[in-house]
């Protein structure tokens, strides 16, 4: 078939003792945008490493054809040389180069003797980086960019080595939602251009909006492709692809009857680390037992900064401001004074910041309150022991056992052992920033039900979160943040994604 | 070694397996069942099979009751060493001025002692505040200023190694009275009267193996009633008859040659000390977490300044307890002693399973890291390998075990 630029055919892959992906079958056709959804652990970034040769021939049955032809891949170099470009999540630029330096990193434009050729080469980076849209010198360094301009720079990293086919692993998921629609836009830009793409999405808005065709993998086998040219196929049909099931109330429902205040952050001012400006300016804010408060900000509103400088001042300098819980003014100078003080923070980024991944499930949701757990400085491990087997139960943490290593396990069961460890301190408030990215549809679901269970049992808790529909579905009220500042608080009945946006968006406009 | 835990023991981290392993007893074919543990106990393994290749390649004079006693005697500062380093290198750090602090501990004491003609203990606690004071010095500049340990420790070698010069003016000082050389050459004999062998060592021995025992039965009881899995109750039983038996076996050579070396009873009490400070306090814990994810244990109220401060007191501390005994061993300071002891001490961590990216290792693992280096270097000096060999062997042989841990960790790993 003309039209038909790769296909996959009964791709079988196994890693000892589990089979990754089953008799796949993927067919893309010529110039369009083709995604792939699945939960996590469905086999999406498996197959993308079968086809991009990280898992090279013979390392997996089955047979794949490139514009008719059969190809055999031994590495990404093989992949690259027909025109097969992969963009990972977590992006491969190097920081301290520039960004012309990154763009031909591996792919160098030679001039006389073999030297690279700096001239050429930032010329042509500047013609590259016009046509992603971006506006900034080749030579800066890419360290100095957003993650959404980084991303466009491996995008015209890729169109530098002549792109056929570009696959992207999540590529919006560090985004905002205004660098997120930048994206979009491109993508059908290179579609219009020939350039055919495979995007791996979480985010299933996105998918509906641009992907012409949707492949759905479930426990490593392909589910169906639909055909999204018409736009018949809702984000609600995907979902039933990828669970297996209806998801009638996404969001569980809860009974809201909001008590006593609980925590109180007045006048909060926080300067930013390094740089002559506040990240945080004059923020107050109160959130009641039995309630679940969302804080919604674009990148860069201060969301993160706000809760990590309240946390114990984990973040700027400077900090300015009061906190009461209960009423009653604390110290939370530490972050030992916040946690005694029962405050507790879930951190946004479960590896970097919540969990020791080369330690066990065991000793991970102990860490925070090890001081329940020991008498004059001795741990007592078999108690210890009991309350991760209880934290297991009570979360249903899916893990081999409370001695696995937490590295082991998907992001949704690492997800579940980070609230596990905060919950053991017994706090009075939880900060949950972006509890449920990355984490698969099954598994945010049981999130949320986590949380509603906490603030039935009278906890307070704070909800950041880049996704408008889950404040919307989580929240009993929602504070909009822009640029360090509390622009509007809404009641969950007047909050529309519209409106959200439009708080989130006043004042000034984030500098480009 | 009293203290050396068998195999199959569930410790930190790297051992998640283990007990996995060990419940699928009754249903897994022995071959995998091996592999599996193999994998956790490489380094035991791959410690038996050298000892038992220096046994067959000396006729086994290397396991002589003569020759065992010269091992510990001979290695007892670098094992002390290795205990404070592994807590370093499992905290992330690492510590490149060992050797000179234990020259100048070693140094101040013979100053006090020998020119001075202060009483034997006087030396002692002075080593030992110097080593504290040594450690203090190296955790202000890394917990407090931000240093790189490396860059601090690396100063400090130069730093202390110039000040033992100046302690000592440039010359060796010796000889340390009777007391003095008694803590790394004395020993505990006849206190039970003689047969031709020292009963008190094979009591002690004896003591050893039934508090192993006990101890061993009583975490496996605990287990159970927490519902954990355990191994097989003849396993189980098959380990600590296992390592009792090597105990015994320890216990009768040094018995049948001059008793029981005193520098081993402190030499134990480290190990077991430290072993339990490493495992289950929250000191410990804290270390593990600070090397495992720096930013995860901040934000979990881990006082991270405070605890990297007293790993290098700690470190210090120790320093100076090696440098007692070295000093008492050579009885005297040489302003060269102690030369080269950090790179055996780093080995030895490694060796037993310590990972360069901080977060992972064992007190007992550095210790048999420690002990291959030692059975190495004494059975090559047995059968008269000449020197240069014996570091290539030994660097050999540094670079291969961490390569090999590399791999199996590597190999752990794709299973997703």
């Amino acid at each position: 078939m003309a039209d038909t630029l790769l296909e996959m055919r009964s791709i079988t892959k196994t890693f000892p003792g589990v089979t990754a992906l089953e008799e796949v079958s993927l067919t893309v056709r010529r110039g369009e945008i083709h995604a792939i959804c699945g939960e996590n652990g469905a086999g999406k970034s498996t197959l993308m490493k079968v086809l991009s040769g990280v898992h090279p021939t013979g390392s997996y049955a089955g047979e794949i054809l490139f514009d008719g032809k059969p190809v055999r891949f031994n590495g990404i170099r093989d992949s690259e040389s027909v025109g097969i470009v992969i963009i990972h999540q977590e992006l491969a630029l190097v920081p301290f180069l520039s960004i012309a330096e990154n763009i031909f990193l591996g792919n160098e434009r030679r001039g006389a003797g073999g030297l690279i050729d700096w001239n050429r080469a930032n010329a042509e980076a500047g013609t590259l980086l016009a046509s992603v849209g971006l506006n900034e010198n080749p030579v800066t360094p890419v360290i100095q960019l957003g993650v959404g301009k980084q991303q466009l720079v491996e995008i015209a990293k890729a169109l530098a080595k002549d792109v056929r086919l570009l696959i992207l692993d999540e590529p919006t998921a560090a985004l905002n939602d205004i660098d997120s629609a930048h994206l979009l836009d491109l993508l059908r830009t290179l579609r219009e251009r020939g350039i055919t793409c495979i995007m791996i999405s979480h985010k299933l808005n996105e998918i509906t909006a641009i992907a012409d065709s949707t492949t759905v993998l479930r426990d490593g086998r392909t589910v169906e492709t639909l055909d999204m040219r018409d736009g018949q196929v809702t984000q609600d049909r995907i979902i039933r692809g990828m669970v297996g099931r209806d998801l009638t109330s996404f969001y569980p429902d809860r009974e809201s009857a909001p008590g006593a205040e609980v925590l109180r952050v007045e006048d909060w001012t926080v300067r930013h680390p390094v740089q002559d400006r506040n990240v945080v300016e004059g923020v107050t804010l109160h959130v009641r037992a039995g309630e679940v408060v969302g804080i919604a900000g674009l990148m860069g509103a201060g969301r993160t900064e706000l809760a990590m400088s309240v946390f114990g001042r984990s973040y700027g300098r400077d900090v300015t401001g009061r906190v009461f819980m209960h009423g009653r003014q604390v110290r939370t100078r530490t972050v030992a004074e916040a946690i005694a003080n029962r405050i507790a923070y879930v951190t946004e980024d479960r590896k970097r910041y919540g969990l020791n991944v080369i330690a066990d499930v065991c000793r991970n949701i102990s860490a925070a309150a090890l001081g329940k757990l020991s008498r004059a400085g001795w741990v007592d491990g078999n108690e210890e022991i009991s309350v991760a087997e209880q934290s297991r139960r009570n979360m249903n943490i899916k893990t081999p056992s409370v001695m696995s290593v937490v590295g082991k396990l998907s992001g949704g069961n690492q997800q579940k052992v980070v609230l596990s460890k905060w919950l053991f301190t017994d706090p009075d408030v939880l900060i949950l920033d972006e509890p449920t990215r990355g984490i698969d549809v099954g598994a945010k679901f049981e999130i949320y039900t986590i949380i509603n269970r906490l603030v039935a049992d009278g906890k307070a808790v704070i909800l950041i979160s880049s996704e408008l529909p889950e404040l919307i579905g989580m929240c009993d009220r929602i504070y909009a943040l822009s640029a360090g500042r509390l622009t509007g608080e809404l009641a969950v009945s007047d909050a529309t994604q519209e409106n959200l946006m439009a708080l989130m968006t006043k004042e000034k406009e984030p500098a480009r | 070694m009293t203290s050396t835990r068998p195999a199959p023991e569930p410790d930190t981290a790297s051992s998640a397996s283990a007990p996995a392993a060990a419940l699928h007893t009754g249903t897994s074919d022995p071959r995998t069942l091996i592999m599996r543990n193999l994998r956790q106990s490489g380094i035991y393994v791959a410690f038996i099979v050298i000892v038992a290749l220096f046994a067959i390649l000396t006729d086994g004079v290397s396991l002589s009751p003569g020759n065992i006693t010269n091992i510990v005697l001979q290695y007892s500062y670098i094992l002390v060493l290795a205990i404070g380093m592994v807590i370093v290198i499992i905290a992330g750090h690492i510590d490149l001025s060992v050797g000179s602090v234990v020259a100048l501990t070693g140094a101040v004491s013979a100053v006090l002692v020998i020119q001075q003609g202060q009483p034997w203990w006087v030396g002692v606690l002075a080593a030992l505040a110097v080593g504290v004071a040594v450690g203090a010095w190296h955790g202000f500049w890394v917990a407090y200023v931000g240093m790189p340990a490396f860059i601090v420790t690396l100063a400090g070698m130069l730093l202390f190694r110039g000040l033992t010069l100046q302690v000592l003016d440039n010359i060796s000082l010796s000889p340390f009275p009777a007391e003095y050389q008694r803590v790394a050459n004395g020993f505990l004999n006849g206190l039970l009267g003689g047969q031709g062998f020292d009963a008190f060592t094979l009591l002690i021995a004896a003591l050893a193996v039934a508090g192993y025992a006990v101890s061993e039965f009583r975490t496996r009881v605990a287990r159970i009633r927490y519902q954990q899995p355990v191994e097989s109750f003849p396993l189980f039983v098959a380990r600590v008859v296992l390592v009792g038996a090597v105990i015994m076996f320890f216990g009768w050579q040094l018995a049948h040659a001059r008793g029981l070396p005193i520098v081993l009873i402190i030499l134990a009490a480290l190990v077991i000390g430290y072993g339990l400070v490493t495992r289950r306090t929250v000191f410990g814990r804290q270390v593990y977490a600070i090397g495992g994810n720096l930013s995860a244990a901040m934000l979990s109220g881990v006082k991270v300044r405070t605890v990297n401060f007293w790993i290098f007191v700690n470190m210090g501390f120790l320093t100076g307890v090696a440098g007692v005994i070295y000093s008492s061993r050579a009885n005297g300071a040489q302003p060269a002693a102690g030369n080269m002891f950090e790179l055996d001490a780093i080995a030895a961590a490694f060796i037993g399973g310590a990972a360069v990216s901080g977060g992972v290792g064992t007190v007992v693992g550095a210790m048999v890291g420690g002990l291959i280096m030692a059975v190495m270097s004494n059975g090559m000096q047995l059968m008269g390998v000449d020197q240069s060999t014996q570091s290539v062997i030994k660097g050999l042989v540094l670079l291969l075990a961490v390569a090999f841990d590399i791999y199996n960790k590597r190999r752990a790993g794709t299973s997703r």
